[in-house]
This record gives C-alpha cells, structure tokens and sequence, in this order.
C-alpha cells in the first residue's frame, strides 16, 4: 500500500441513504479472482441500463465527476455483505476516502486495508457536503480532519493503528505476523 | 472479578495480546470457514508471501454461492451460470490443495452453505470465535460463539497467523419478553427487531439476545435470528448456549465425544452473562405484539405486519421521505395500500436464514395437498438438509405441489449461480437481503419467512401464513 497523507478532490455526491455493498458492486460481479478492474462494475446498476449503456444523468457519468477521489454518500453507507470487492471497486475507480454520517463496521475494515479513508462526520458538515456537490475538499489523514471551500474544518475519528498504516503505507498482516511468538504462546498456554 | 457478558467471556479468552491505545487487539481465531468468492485473492497473497496456512486444521472450506443446484446434464457436466463461476469454485480446489484445507466439495455429501455446514458437523461449537469471508457468519453465534464477517484482507490474515487485529466492539442487549404466536417465526421476530433498532442501528456492537422468547427457540430458529443480525449493522449476535444448544450438538460429526463431551459442556456452562453483568445499550420487545412480517423496500428494516399497508412517505420526516420513496419507487409499491394481496411472481425459499430442515418442514405444512401457483423453487441449505428433508417426504409435498426441488446452495438469494429473478418481478424470498437487484438485476424482493413464502407461493400473491394453518 502506498503512503496516504493528503487528499485533495472535488467531491462526487450520492445523496441516497444506506447504500448497500449490493449497489457498490453487484454480486454478479464477484466471480473475479483478482482484485483489479473492479472500477467499471462500481455502482454498475446505477451507471448502466438494462442494456448495459450508461445513464447520462447518474452521477458518475458526469464529465465533472472524472477524477474526483471524494465521494460523499448519505447516511449510512457500505452496509451489507463482507465483499471487499466494494471498496476495491471504489479504489480502482480512483477514490481515496468516502464521507457519511455512519460507515457500516465491515465496510470501514476492508476499506482501511485498501488506502481508502472512512470519513464519518457530523450531521451540520454533512449536510453542507450534501447541498454542494463539487466542493473542493481536502482531507489530512494525520490531523484527521476534513477542509470544506471557505477553510471551515471538521474532525473525524480514526484509529490510532489505522492512521499509522495509511500514512506510512504498513500493510497490517506485517504486523500480525511480527506477533508470531505471541500467538505461538497463546496456543501452548490452551 | 465483575460480572462479565456471554461475549466479554469469549473475547477475553481469545486475547493474545490486549488492546492499547496505538494497537487494536490480538484476537485468536478457532474456526475459519471458507468459500470460494472471498477467499481467492488471499490466498493469493499467502502464495506472493511464500506463507503456509498458519492452522490448516482450524480451516475448513465448501463451496456454495456459485455452485449450481440444479443436477448433471445427461453428459455429466454441470451446469456452471458461466465459465468465471466455474473458474471461482475450482480455483478454491486447487487452493485447499495446495494449501491443505478441509474441503467439502460440489457432489461431496456434506457440501452446503458454510453457515449450515458449519454447525451441522458440530464444528461451530459455544464459546468459540468463528469467522468468515461472509457477512452472515453471524449465524454461529447462535451457539454462544463470537462469530463475524471479515473481508478478504483479513482472511489472509486468518490464514496465515489465526489472528485478527481486532477493536472490542460495543454490547446490545435485546430482551426478547413474552413468546411468539402460533404462524409467528424466528425470522418474522428478527424482521420486527430489524425494523426497530434499523439497518445501522446496531453498527459497533455485538448483539446478544435474551430473554423467555429467545430461550423457547429451537438452535434453528436461533440460527435464523443470529444470520441477521448484521441486517441491522451489528458486527455480530449471539444466544447463550443451553439445554437446547447441547442436545443439538450432541453426537455430531465433529463434536467432542464420552469425556471430553462432559468436559466441553461443563465448560459452556459457564458462558451465559453473569447476574449483574452490564451492556453499553439494552433495548426490549415484546414477542406476543409480533405477527408475520414481510418488507414493503430495499433494506431489511423495511418490514411490516403481512396485515399492515404499505407506508405513506408523507407522514415520514423530511431525512425518511426521500429513503422511502426511492423505495417505494423501485419496488413500484402503492404508498397506503395493504400489502395483503400483493400479486407477485416468483417464491425462493432458502439462504442460510432459512433453508435447514425446520424451515423445509414449515413451507411444506403450508403447501401440504395445494398448489403453487407462481415460480417456486426450495433450496436446501445443504445435501444434509436434502437427504433428511427427502427421508421425511418434504420433496415430494413440494414436487406434488408444484415447487421446484433444488440441490444444496446460495441459489437466488445472490443470483451468482444462474438462479434470478428477472427485471421488475416480484419474489417472497426467504433470505436476508432485499436490495436493489439482490435476487437479479432489477428484481424486487420481499423478505418473509417459510410459512409466509409458502403460503405467497400458494396464493400468488402476498398472503397470510395463520389464514393456512401455520403453527
Ligand atoms: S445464502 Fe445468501 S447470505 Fe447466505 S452465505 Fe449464501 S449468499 Fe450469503
């Protein structure tokens, strides 16, 4: 993983409530055995018709939202199934952080693992997000917090273990493996 | 020491290194279930590592969401959705092969949905930790075990170390009083507690559940109860084991036997919340208010009495209103109508909420000496399920109905394997999810229970289970 400081973007907004991991990425979509080029599945039923074109009036298919890294959603987002395939879909669709009210608990795991930041914030902050799509926003891992258009800034929580791997790019299994003697003990000791 | 939860129980004795202010938890792992669309890419990683699966004999694996569940073709081949489905479930062959994993493979006869096989062999046992690349491993909590849904990072993590770094969650107590009415099921209580707390109302916390209605259960319903919980947000749910847990687990293929039986059950005695014992939130309800229920929307919270109308967006607030008619609009559902009579077009009855043999046996009582009139298909949960379903005479009360008898898996709960409904039909579905295009691009789904789906089935439309005899 690369080391993840900074993030500055335009935000992409979908205003609805509790998107699933089944909207994220559909589950016909899962018969990969990789995890690249997951992008163009991304929200694949929203993007596309029944014919597979895409609908020139969703969001991500917008001339404005190409390259944005933000996607704002409403409340509660990524909730559903395990699949990590969402937030890989997302990351391959070039977003690095996802901002909501509530980020469903799997979801924010896999999303860690993967370079894409969970940014939960207030319901005031929120709402602002929501009315201006397009804001320019810069989201600093370290401080933990998120600049809106005129420098307003709001904090956002975020692990002390999960912020020291994005920012130093520390994969989490290097950690886990370094613990070998520890687990080597716990299983004599049962 | 204080009184401690069912769950503080588990987690404390799975700490291998306790969590501080910079790092998350080291938490043992003693049961790893796997299947073959979460596991792929961390096996993968495992191979780039050059690393061994740290505890093959705590991994097991089957195959389920892809696999077809309809037979052989005349020349012997099956008949895969598509080349990549195919591809999915042998790659995890040649995985478990290489990597030494217990496999229970397609045409094996104890192939199945991994939350059905899991406890069926006696592997999901009380007091352990379990998890899955799988957002319903919930499931086995019905044991008095922990048991989560991680991602496909984190089954590398499993794989390779047994451990997950891991947060401690939040506790939730639901108090289950009064009991459930004749018709009225696990999965109509469950729909009822979704439908109060929301779909995130339980995010951060392990649910556990409690109470005379929850000790009255069988380990099927408590199975159904505990598969989703992660409908509404909660990492996990959990019942203390009991009686009921014991007498299930008994003699199972991979329960413990003679000595270490008493050992193990004198053990899991000692699982249930002490007195006193405090949660972070507890909430209550009453299972006697509780009738069948059925979801009108897109999220599993989205449920009402088989008896109710379908809500009226107006009288929501403004947050609610625009949720509410997206949903209504995808599901082409009239706001203020009853959903009684709902004219629909398929029947799935299955997923790992409800296709053990319990759930078999309730459909086929509603459907006993009638006819389908739409689509139906019956799933088991697994070739268990099948046999003992067919040792009872369940397949031919569905075949003589008019239902189709399918082989053992995942089917249209996620359409992965060929098995969907089509765009803009309507489907009573006994699984988990009715997101948009869950079941099939553009379908619409109803969650209800067996009796409910089987009495949808019989009407061809949304109907009640009571008014058919259900019990
Ligand atoms: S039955 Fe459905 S919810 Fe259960 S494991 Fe299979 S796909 Fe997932």
């Amino acid at each position: 993983m690369e080391p993840l400081r900074t993030i500055e973007s335009r935000t992409v907004v979908l205003p609805s409530a509790n998107i699933d991991t089944d909207q994220i990425i559909p589950a016909r979509f899962l018969k990969v055995t990789d995890k690249q080029g997951l992008g163009k599945a991304l929200f694949a039923d929203w993007r596309y018709d029944g014919e597979g074109k895409p609908r020139p009036d969703f969001v991500l298919n917008r001339p404005e939202a190409a390259g944005a890294k933000v996607l704002v959603a409403g409340d509660n987002f990524g909730c559903g199934s395990s699949r990590e395939h969402a937030p890989w879909a997302l990351v391959d669709a070039g977003f690095r952080a996802v901002i909501s009210t509530k980020i469903a608990d799997i979801f924010r795991n896999n999303a860690l693992k993967n370079g894409l930041v969970p940014v939960v914030v207030d319901a005031a902050t929120h709402a602002r997000l929501l009315a201006e799509p397009g804001a320019a926003v810069r989201i600093d891992v370290e401080a933990q917090t998120l600049r809106l258009p005129e420098g307003a800034e709001a904090r956002f929580p975020l692990d002390a273990f999960s912020r020291y791997c994005l920012l130093n790019g520390v994969d989490e299994l290097g950690f886990l493996l370094s613990q070998r003697p520890a687990i080597d003990a716990f299983e004599s000791r049962r | 020491m204080s009184p401690r939860t069912l769950f503080e129980k588990v987690w404390d004795a799975h700490v291998v290194r306790p969590e501080t202010a910079e790092t998350p938890a080291v938490l043992y792992i003693d049961l790893h279930l796997v299947h073959e669309v979460t596991s792929p890419q961390a096996f993968s990683v495992l191979r780039e590592q050059r690393l061994p699966v740290r505890r093959s004999d705590r991994t097991v694996a089957t195959m389920d969401h892809s696999t077809p569940t309809l037979p052989r073709r005349a020349d012997g081949t099956l008949p895969w959705a598509d080349a990549q489905a195919e591809a999915q479930v042998s790659k995890l062959a040649r995985n478990c092969q290489e990597f030494g994993v217990e496999l229970h493979a397609l045409g094996s006869s104890t192939q199945g949905i991994v939350h059905v096989v899991g406890p069926e062999l006696g592997l999901t046992q009380p007091g352990m930790t379990v998890v899955c690349g799988d957002s319903h491993t919930a499931t086995h909590g019905a044991f008095g075990a922990l048991a989560f849904g991680i991602g496909t990072s984190e089954v590398g993590h499993v794989l390779a170390t047994q451990c997950l770094l891991q947060r401690k969650p939040k506790t939730l107590a639901v108090r289950v009083e009064g009991a459930l009415g004749p018709g009225v099921t696990a999965k109509d209580l469950v729909l009822a507690i979704i439908a109060k707390l929301g779909v995130g109302g339980g995010t951060g916390h392990v649910i556990e559940y409690l109470g005379p209605a929850i000790r009255a259960l069988s380990m099927e319903a408590r199975m159904t109860l505990c598969n989703m919980s992660i409908e509404a947000g909660a990492r996990a749910g959990m019942v203390a084991p009991d009686e009921v847990t014991f007498a299930w687990l008994k003699g199972r293929p991979r329960a413990p036997r003679g000595e270490a039986w008493e050992k193990a059950v004198a053990a899991w005695r000692q699982l249930p919340s002490d007195e006193g014992a405090r949660y972070d939130r507890e909430v209550a309800i009453d299972a006697s208010a509780i009738a069948p229920m059925i979801t009108w929307g897109t999220n599993p919270g989205m449920a009402i009495p088989v008896t109710g109308t379908v809500p009226a967006p107006a009288e929501a607030d403004a947050a609610d209103r625009a949720t509410l008619e997206s949903a209504l609009r995808y599901m082409g559902l009239t706001p203020g109508k009853p959903i009684l009579g709902q004219p629909i077009d398929v029947v799935f009855i299955g997923s790992c909420t409800n296709s053990r043999i319990e759930d078999l046996r309730a459909a086929a009582a509603v459907m006993k000496g009638r006819k389908v009139k739409v689509r139906s298909l019956v799933v088991p949960g697994s070739v268990e399920v099948k046999k003992q379903a067919e040792a009872e005479g369940l397949d031919r009360v569905f075949r003589e109905a008019g239902a189709e008898w399918r082989e053992a898996g995942c089917s249209m709960c996620i359409a992965m394997n060929g098995d969907r409904i089509e765009r803009g039909q309507y489907c009573v579905s006994t699984s988990n999810r009715n997101f948009e295009g869950r079941q099939g691009a553009g379908g619409r789904t109803l969650l209800a229970s067996p009796a409910t789906a089987a009495a949808a089935a019989v009407a061809g439309a949304v109907a009640d289970p009571r008014q058919m005899g259900a019990a």
